[in-house]
């Protein structure tokens, strides 16, 4: 058992870490709490005074805003929907008795740890490029008219590119999962004649669900702050701003910090209901 | 699951899987592919960019035109420093809360992962004006400060789970036979713990080498890693394909080969030990 020594010990050793993440967390938090009340332009006039809540309701009746929305949601709709997909079919196919099975598994894997900028410029110049990218010269080989990717079909596009990115990380997971299911519920479902469908319906997908809403869950928090990909890529044009995208120009690129933290809140709150999904399914398992 | 399978039916699993995988694999092959060749024959067709000569040209002159390894080494001060910081503050958190847990312990860890879902946007301007007035902006020190604290609420939780496997009798046992705290630590702890911190420091220095919200917004010249420096190809000047891919194949390679090596780690850091 612990002893009162212990436990002041425990304390002090647990202090520098939770004072540096409270620092981190309330000291920031606070500012934008601040700046998100006052009229703010850093290069015209500074602090221009409180101005009470006309910033939040500046920023939500913006014309940027609604198109900022459904942008944020396209692309993390359509990244979750294609990873999950397909990573629950490649973490199938994957745990089937193949050859080079770990070789495979890297190759899948490999472009999680390609960083965000080198995956959206190599993405926007060397595959979508119309004049010189590789899906223009295979368009062009099939006699089609090369696409102007990033700009006729930008939002498919971006969804490609991190869908690419985010994949990896869907199977890895979802093949770990795959992994630790029982292999004899299978060979019994199979025995008793269950067909591969209704295997994969009644004893597989039950048993992924876990792994598949902490995927959900996990990648809806990053993919909220995706940032690069675009930075890269548009810049924002072509309605590709996501609610991210638009206060990073409020802020830093039109200096209206008392909109842009006006945004800020607002996504802090938008990423908060979602944690909270997260932090009970996690917070489930630390008690098991 | 491995199941007894026909030969026939391994053979489509095989060719199936492969074809899927390199077609994965495809976009980081074809850049490795296109760094060994001139700028003019980057940009042919895909079947003469195959067929022309092989060059290393690309690579040396990334590094002469635009300091290459100057930002390779800020990615590696910042990934490697930013690690080893979160590391020492994170073991003694750790240990405690796997080895004398109190009411709070369940509770500190939770709110320790909430910090993790701020989204970073949302404190962008208050973490630049504090680099302003710190004096900090793009230097190495602030953005090694930056990367340390959001990944040490994954550091903590790694270091967490992977202490919470250390059998406790064994430490009890090193007391009894009168260790001090910091004997048991040192001797018996440590040892054990090796591996754990290991993985924790091989997937952290991943996550902080390609982290590029903070380090596209608070660099600029001095500080600037390879993601920030990647950033500067998306307006470049005359034929670039050749250059930016020596340039991307050099930034992705280490990290890649240590990916490969942490693929179980990756599972249980980024889900908090939530899937096993």
């Amino acid at each position: 058992m612990a002893t009162q020594h212990s436990r002041s010990a425990a304390r002090v050793m647990m202090a520098p870490a939770v004072i540096l993440l409270l620092g981190w967390m309330l000291v920031p938090l606070t500012m934008t709490l601040y700046f998100s009340f006052k009229k703010y332009l850093p290069l015209r006039g500074g602090d221009l005074g409180w101005v009470g809540f006309e910033n939040y309701v500046r920023f939500v009746s913006s014309s940027s805003f609604w198109p900022a929305i459904w942008t944020t949601l396209i692309i993390v709709g359509g990244v979750l929907a294609i990873t999950v997909v397909l990573g629950i079919l490649l973490a199938i196919l994957l745990d089937q008795p193949m050859w080079g099975q770990g070789i495979v598994r890297i190759l899948v894997i490999a472009p999680f740890f390609v960083m965000p900028t080198v995956s959206g410029l190599v993405w926007k110049n060397m595959f979508m490029d119309a004049n010189n990218g590789f899906l223009a010269h295979l368009w062009r080989a099939f006699g089609a008219e090369p696409v102007q990717w990033l700009s006729q079909a930008s939002l498919p596009s971006i969804v490609m590119i991190v869908s690419w990115q985010w994949l990896p990380f869907a199977t890895l997971i979802l093949l770990t999962a795959i992994q630790s299911l029982d292999s004899e519920q299978i060979e019994a479902a199979e025995m008793d004649g269950a067909r591969k469908f209704s295997r994969f319906r009644f004893i597989v997908l039950p048993h992924l669900a876990r792994a598949i809403t902490v995927v959900v869950l996990i990648q809806t928090i990053f993919l909220l702050g995706i940032f690069a990909e675009i930075f890269v890529t548009t810049g924002g044009a072509f309605g590709t701003k996501t609610l991210t995208y638009l206060i990073f120009q409020r802020v830093l690129e039109s200096q209206n910090v008392g909109l842009g933290s006006a945004g800020g809140v607002y996504a802090i709150i938008l990423a908060n209901i979602i944690a909270v999904f997260l932090m009970r399914i996690v917070g489930k398992n630390l008690d098991a | 699951m491995a199941r007894a399978v026909t030969p026939r039916r391994k053979l489509i699993n095989t060719l199936v899987a492969w074809a899927i995988g390199l077609l994965i694999f495809f976009p980081i092959l074809w850049i490795i592919v296109l760094s060994f060749k001139s700028e003019g024959d980057a940009i042919r067709t895909p079947i003469k960019v195959l067929t022309s000569a092989w060059t290393l040209d690309s690579y040396a002159v990334v590094q002469e035109r635009s300091d290459y390894f100057k930002h390779f080494s800020n990615s590696v001060i910042l990934a490697v420093g930013s690690t080893l910081l979160g590391v020492i503050v994170a073991v003694p958190a750790a240990w405690s809360m796997a080895f004398v847990p109190s009411d709070r312990t369940r509770g500190i860890l939770m709110w320790m992962l909430s910090t993790k879902m701020l989204p970073a946007v949302g404190v962008l301007y208050p973490i630049y004006l504090l680099f302003i007035q710190l004096g900090i902006l793009d230097t190495r020190i602030g953005l090694v400060m930056v990367l340390m604290l959001i990944n040490l609420p994954i550091i903590v939780w790694m270091l967490y789970t992977y202490f919470r496997e250390i059998p406790g009798e064994i430490l009890e046992a090193a007391r009894m036979d009168g260790a001090s705290l910091r004997e048991e630590v040192m001797y018996v702890l440590t040892p054990m713990a090796v591996p754990g911190i290991a993985s924790t420091v091989l997937l952290n220095v991943i996550l902080a080498w390609n982290e590029a919200f903070w380090t596209l917004n608070l660099t600029a010249a001095k500080a600037a890693p390879l993601t920030a420096f990647i950033a500067s190809y998306s307006s470049p000047e005359g034929l670039f394909y050749a250059k930016l891919s020596a340039a991307s194949v050099m930034a992705i390679a280490p990290i890649l080969i240590m990916g490969w090596f942490s693929q179980k780690q990756l599972v249980r850091g980024l889900t908090f030990g939530a899937v096993k």
